[in-house]
């Protein structure tokens, strides 16, 4: 018996072996189906997919398998279900280009899902016009990057979000491209992830929407003419670096817009011609730093309810308002910031201006009150209104200020 | 006399004059120093938009009376001779207001050719040459209405002080005591209310799109940028041009001089 026992021991390790070392290769080509290939397939088997356009959805990948397309063989779901559904770990999937996904009030279905599976890389796909892109639930330690996301969608109820993910961690995702989805990149439950160097752009509704998600890095972002901008929600050790924010004009629409995000650093971003630059509800303890605000309408709001942030070193310049709030204290700090609008002087010469600025204009309280006088802008009354508040202050908050002002702008390189 | 010969006369006139040359290079001074230092032309129209908005109906208000006023005898002389009053005053007019115009397009313009012409520029030296017409016309209705000098600067200085901060201080007041209700119509009719309004919202449109698109500024945005709303500002400008210029004519045509 002790043989056998060890005959079958050898006999696992040797097929474990094998398959482990020498998985073998599977060509498909668009006479066969490719969900032939993945039953056929053994575990850590290649399946080298052609060009070609091949009809199929639903493929499940319930085993360790690398998936390759040469120049992008098109597989199109014919808005039937899921196109791939991959719950297995150790899963690859590689230059592929992926359309019609159902579309459904129903279920998520996605051009590439997900589920419960770890060190999953999904890299150099080309995704279009699909419900939801490229949707994880559930799964960790998996790389998604460099994939071109297209969607036409047109209102939010019949859209999906480009890259969704539901209580994943460790999850990375770097250079890819979305356009036209309805959140470009989602998160909910997600932690320890990393975003980098997306391009966002165009979408629905955010570039960028996450919630409940806590100790996540975003850095080297572009979210430019989303709908409504990005929007981040109930989460804690948020890092922001080097992202841009750029042309989300519209009522509701925000460059950034933070609720109830606490213990966060926001760094090096770019706020452009937004309607809000960086919005803030319910934030506390954030470090914002070195930041540049650039022709946005407001570039700060920050409401009352925010306590104990942070905002240095950044720099302010061509906003119609440069801070705005709905409350006349404040909890949190501004300071060696640079301000264009700031007139005081610097007699000791050390670069910081020997009068406090109070970026908080009289304008700006009346506009908040009546939004439709900001069809004053720029007339000569507000300038005296301006004047005459920043004498006496009244109605803008006392100790909203900056007591060390730079003079120059900071050089954020 | 020919209508021409007038308007000739005029211009030689007022290209004589120390004041016309004074405000000359203050407009180009001012444009210079704002485009250079800034060295962002969008930016420094910004910074010249409140240069123009009380600068150029200042001067223009002024000096238009000082030189109908001055020119009275001239005029006089005129209209013993076979002319039309109407061409005598559609001369007067148009030498001034000519004049002024292209001196507000080359003090404000020639910085932004040298430096870089946007059509936000093209826009500024618009409402301001439309700003030049308007109180031009009003200067004129007030020399017909008014034929003493002291009164009548007196008239056009409370004029220019009424459209240029008045005005808007009374909308700030009616702004603060009726911010509960909605205020959108009344906001387009304040700002058609008054032509330094409506050029400063010309302006804004093109700078300030961002902020505008906020809250209840979105929808006066679409109503000012849609093409009904562009024709209904431009109309409501020459409106403000053809009121003051058509009583003054009225008025200067059955005057007893």
């Amino acid at each position: 018996m002790k043989i056998f026992r060890i005959f079958i021991f050898l006999l696992l390790v040797t097929t474990l072996g094998i398959n482990n070392f020498f998985g073998k290769d599977i060509m498909v080509d668009n006479t066969q189906k490719i969900g032939d290939a993945l039953n056929l397939a053994e575990p850590y088997d290649r399946i080298i997919i052609s060009e070609g356009t091949y009809y199929e959805h639903s493929l499940e990948i319930t085993k360790p398998l690398e998936i390759i397309g040469i120049n992008y063989p098109l597989i199109d779901g014919h808005k039937k279900g899921n196109v791939f559904v991959i719950s297995s770990d150790d899963v690859t999937l590689r230059g592929i280009a992926i359309t019609g996904s159902a579309v459904s009030s129903m279920y998520d279905y996605a051009g590439i899902k997900v589920e419960n599976s770890s060190r999953v890389t999904i890299s150099e796909n080309r995704l279009e016009e699909n419900f939801f892109g490229i949707m994880l639930a559930g799964s960790d330690s998996c790389l998604i990057s460099a994939n071109e996301i297209r969607s036409n969608s047109i209102s939010e109820s019949s859209s999906g979000n480009g890259i969704h993910l539901w209580k994943c961690s460790s999850v990375t995702i770097s250079g890819n491209f979305i356009r036209g989805h309805r959140d470009g990149i989602y998160f909910e439950f997600v932690t320890e992830g990393k975003v980098l160097n997306n391009f966002s752009s165009q979408n629905i509704r955010y570039g960028l929407h996450f919630m409940f998600s806590h100790n996540n890095i975003y850095r080297d972002n572009i979210f430019i003419n989303n709908g409504a901008g990005v929007a981040v929600m109930y989460s804690r050790q948020v890092e922001m670096i080097n992202n841009s924010f750029i042309e989300n004009t519209g009522a509701n629409s925000y460059g950034l817009l933070l609720k109830d995000i606490t213990d966060s650093y926001l760094e090096k971003n770019i706020f452009r011609s937004n309607t809000t630059g960086l919005y803030a509800e319910g934030s506390n303890r954030i470090k914002i730093n070195s930041n540049t605000f650039i022709y946005n309408g407001w570039a700060v709001k920050m409401l009352g309810n925010c306590e104990d942030n942070l905002t240095e070193n950044c720099i302010f310049t061509g906003n119609s308002f440069d801070v705005a709030t709905n409350s006349t204290r404040t909890m949190s700090l501004f300071r060696r910031n640079y301000w264009d609008k700031y007139t005081g002087f610097d007699l000791d010469k050390d670069g910081i201006g020997d009068v406090p600025y109070y970026p908080v204009t009289m304008f700006s309280v009346l506009v908040h009150r009546t939004p439709e006088s900001v069809f004053l802008l720029r007339s000569f009354v507000v300038d005296i209104l301006n004047l005459s508040e920043k004498i006496l202050p009244v109605i803008t908050p006392e100790n909203l200020v900056d007591n060390y002002p730079l003079i120059k702008e900071p050089d954020l390189n | 006399m020919k209508n021409r010969k007038i308007i000739k006369y005029v211009i030689k006139d007022i290209a004589r004059s120390r004041a016309v040359a004074v405000y000359f290079v203050l407009l180009l001074v001012a444009s210079s120093v704002v485009v250079y230092s800034t060295g962002d032309t969008s930016r420094g129209t910004i910074s010249l938009l409140n240069i123009v908005l009380l600068v150029v109906p200042l001067f223009t208000v002024i000096y238009s009376l000082i030189h109908v006023y001055n020119s009275h005898e001239m005029i006089e002389t005129m209209l013993v001779f076979p002319v039309r009053r109407s061409k005598i005053f559609s001369a007067y007019y148009t030498g001034l207001s000519l004049t002024l115009s292209v001196c507000v397009i080359l003090g404000l313009g020639i910085p932004f050719l040298v430096n870089g012409f946007t059509d936000i520029a093209f826009y500024l030296l618009y409402i301001s040459v439309f700003l030049t017409l308007i109180f031009t016309a009003f200067a004129f209705l007030i020399t017909s209405l008014v034929s003493d000098k002291t009164k009548g600067i007196g008239i056009s200085l409370i004029c220019w002080l009424y459209f240029a901060v008045i005005y808007d201080l009374l909308v700030v007041a009616f702004y603060i005591v009726f911010s509960d209700y909605p205020l959108e119509t009344a906001t387009i009719v304040f700002t058609m209310l008054n032509p330094v309004d409506l050029a400063r919202i010309f302006i804004l449109l093109k700078t300030d799109v961002a902020v505008l698109m906020g809250y209840t500024g979105a929808v006066l945005a679409k109503f000012f940028g849609t093409l009904s709303g562009i024709f209904l500002t431009a109309s409501m400008m020459i409106i403000w041009f053809l009121i003051p210029y058509l009583t003054a004519r009225m008025v200067f045509n059955k005057k007893d001089f």
